[in-house]
């Protein structure tokens, strides 16, 4: 048999249809898959403890729910956003599902490790989800010592085993990552021909592979501390609780980029793909990635700046995160400049990419803010932080892969979504991000503290304006996740490369045959050798 | 060379490109460990230069022969699992179940030690917890945050031990099975490149624990 019912040709999606074929498949297409709706699963329910906070927060006072329930909210909140949905989202989904199509691959380098990651990943999300069912963590997802260490009653021995295995998964996936970039290339596909997604996600790897075993050894000493009172972390038996912090921010600082690097790589794709022209500073861009890796792990002092560290040490963290600025600045300017006359075609992956560049923009920005001392015992834990990372997290990470998933929806499964609904759901988005988040900007600024439930009766205008938008932020991730299911029946078939668009996944066939390509490709050319080339406009 | 014609897993396109991909796994792997203990090491680090006085006096209640012998039989297990790498490349079969075995058996020597001088700990009140004494009360709670730390180190590198001897075993029966060559020496290769490290921590581990203070 070489076609199915609908006539269409052998590919990964119809080689096998039993849920015993998708649960031991080693095909990273399929793994990919897996961690989609795995993923999608947990953003929703990380969605609905974000709606009951945004409810609560619609009244200065206690409404919905007392302050043990609001602290437990917001930590779980957190906790299944950044270790369920955003650190995994686009690397094991996006990434797994393109990296070996990119690079011309038949699969990763490590296909039963992949599926082991996947494994891994969801009994981490198990033990997190017990730890919700059976009455929640209260800690905020930074565990902070000595409250989660030694007073907290809350579940935090489950959800820290969550953490500390969901972690393992992230290194998993770093490692096969490196290994296939390193060692799995096409012939002809040197470094500097490579998607400047594969270099995004080639940074990030490193980060998981060398930043998430200290926050796995940091909850293990935590667990250590709850069960036998070891005094690591109890300023009560001579430990240092703000040691914690470091050996916690050490990773959690780098993991941001962890989130907003294989975005910044989708944008990458997005722009020059709907500009029709070759990106502007190849070079720099791929390097920009590698810097924002290797800066990243300097800077995790400015999140301590009023945690008793030396001002000394502080001044030297908040100039190395202003530095961090530089190549983040690098990329916005040569999307930019990618534009410039550019054939610039508004297709619903380019208006993501569009919100991308001006919400990571302002995130970015505000992070300037926050990096410098004096502003930031003013802004620190106040809605200011909340907003900047939101940007980041929300506007930026979260954009590039509702772009991502629209642009690379027809490769995945064959089918295309409704153009005309696609757009006006990127406009929600849009602007019920901004209405969500730009007054908490405001809300921080005139001082209203984060992780509270009851405030000073003045925000509340400010506050309604941030309810209001999140349940307009809610229907515009909803739309999205109704055509897209849609779509897998009744959306039109799709080709083989239907943006016109340049790299080695849109040579195969929609979806891809199991083994990729029917024969390796082989790669004469730089990447994104659109129409428009720098050299033709100079 | 070794490589001549080992089975391909189908994503590779030679047994060359397999060696390389799963040598620099194997190398990253050991690359997030370091980073792993590292986050021990920094600990044990920060409390040493806030407490050296406790730190010394903990150090004086191991026993340093127990853990001297350790030392050796740990290093002399590193030499059997060099062996066994040895002979896997040469294909004898025999030579490599013996000096695989010999490893686990090394192995084996170790831990048993290794519980003898926790046993000890324990019946002296030296485990980190309730009932947790210091001959000297002055140096208790600095002295307390030193055993956490000695029981945290040594004991996850028990467990990373644990773990190799599965590795073992499981090599073990691939050999026994014909399933190790000198085409197929990988497997045993890279259980050598993870026994090393293990080995390498406790270098590490032993004169930070135990040599405190007993210099010159």
């Amino acid at each position: 048999m070489t076609t199915t019912h609908s006539g269409r040709a052998r590919n990964y999606l119809n080689a096998a249809y039993t849920l015993r074929s998708w649960l031991t498949t080693l095909d990273h297409k399929r793994i990919g898959i897996l961690y989609l709706i795995s993923i999608t699963l947990f953003f929703f329910l990380g969605g609905a403890f974000a709606v009951l906070l945004r409810v609560e927060l619609l009244t200065p006072r206690a409404d919905l729910v007392q302050a043990d329930t609001y602290n437990k909210l917001f930590t779980m909140h957190g906790m299944v956003m950044i270790f369920l949905f955003l650190i995994p989202s686009i690397p094991a989904v996006l990434g797994n599902f393109l990296i070996p199509l990119m690079i011309g691959a038949r699969d990763l380098a490590f296909p039963r490790l992949n599926l082991l990651s996947w494994y891994v990943f969801i009994v981490g999300g198990v033990f997190l989800l017990l730890s919700v069912i059976l009455g929640g963590v209260d800690t905020g997802w930074t565990f902070y010592t000595p409250y989660s260490s030694t007073y907290s009653n809350s579940h935090v021995a489950l959800a820290a085993i969550g953490v500390f295995i969901t972690g393992f998964s992230s290194i998993l996936t770093g490692l096969n990552f490196i290994v296939t970039i390193h060692k799995m290339r096409a012939p002809g596909l040197t470094w500097f021909r490579l998607p400047l997604f594969v270099w995004a996600h080639y940074a990030t790897s490193l980060i998981q592979v060398l930043g998430t075993p200290i926050i796995a050894i940091t909850i293990v000493l935590v667990g250590l501390e709850r069960i036998f009172g070891m005094g690591i972390f109890d300023p009560k038996l001579g430990g240092d609780p703000v040691l914690f912090q470091h050996l916690f921010w050490f990773y959690s600082h780098p993991a941001v980029y962890i989130m907003i690097l294989p975005s910044m790589g989708v944008i990458s794709e997005l722009i020059t793909c709907f500009s029709r022209k070759r990106v502007y500073g190849y070079r720099f861009i791929a390097f920009s990635s590698l810097a924002i890796a290797v800066f990243g792990f300097l800077v995790w002092g400015h999140h301590m700046f009023v945690s008793s560290q030396s001002a000394y040490a502080g001044m030297v963290f908040s100039v190395l995160s202003y530095l961090v600025a530089i190549p983040s600045a690098i990329k916005v300017f040569n999307w930019t400049a990618t534009l410039y006359r550019g054939s610039v075609g508004f297709r619903t992956p380019m208006l993501y990419a569009f919100g991308f560049l001006g919400l990571f923009t302002i995130g970015g920005l505000t992070g300037l803010f926050l990096a410098n001392m004096g502003l930031d015992v003013h802004l620190h834990d106040t809605y200011f932080v909340v907003a900047h990372f939101h940007y980041i997290m929300v506007g930026g990470a979260i954009m590039g892969y509702l772009g991502g998933m629209h642009f690379w929806w027809p490769k995945i499964t064959g089918r295309m979504y409704p153009e005309a609904l696609s757009k006006f759901a990127a406009l929600v988005v849009f602007v019920g991000f901004n209405l969500t988040f730009f007054p908490q900007f405001l809300l921080g600024f005139e001082g209203m503290p984060r992780r509270y439930h009851v405030y000073d009766p003045g925000f509340q205008v400010l506050n309604v304006m941030s309810t209001a938008g999140a349940s307009i932020l809610g229907v515009g991730y909803l739309i999205p996740m109704g055509y897209f299911l849609w779509s897998l029946r009744y959306g039109p078939v799709a080709t083989a490369n239907p943006w016109g668009a340049k790299g080695l996944e849109w040579q195969t066939s929609s979806p891809p045959p199991t083994d990729n390509f029917e024969r390796t490709p082989v790669v004469t050319e730089e990447a994104y050798t659109y129409p428009r080339s720098e050299v033709e406009l100079a | 060379m070794h490589s001549h014609d080992a089975p391909v897993a189908h994503q590779f396109d030679d047994a060359g490109q397999q060696q390389e991909a799963v040598t620099l796994g194997m190398w990253l792997f050991l690359a997030q460990e370091i980073l792993f203990f590292g986050g021990l090491f920094l600990t044990y680090a920060v409390y040493r230069s806030l407490y050296p006085e406790a730190y010394a006096a903990a150090s004086h209640e191991l026993d340093i022969t127990l853990g001297g012998i350790n030392t050796a039989v740990l290093i002399t297990s590193s030499l059997t699992m060099a062996m066994a790498v040895h002979s896997a490349h040469a294909g004898r079969r025999k030579a490599i179940l013996g000096w695989l075995v010999a490893t686990l058996a090394l192995g084996g020597a170790f831990l048993g030690i290794k519980a003898v001088e926790y046993a000890a700990k324990f019946e002296h009140h030296l485990f980190p917890g309730p009932h947790f004494q210091f001959p000297d009360p002055a140096l208790a709670a600095p002295a307390r945050i030193y055993y956490s730390l000695y029981f945290a180190m040594t004991g996850m590198h028990a467990l990373h031990m644990v773990i190799g001897f599965g590795i073992l075993l499981w090599l073990i029966w691939l050999t026994a099975r014909g399933r190790i060559t000198a085409q197929r020496a990988a497997p045993v290769e890279m259980t050598g490149l993870y026994w090393h490290f293990v080995d390498i921590v406790w270098i590490f581990l032993f004169p930070l624990l135990y040599l405190i203070g007993r210099h010159g």
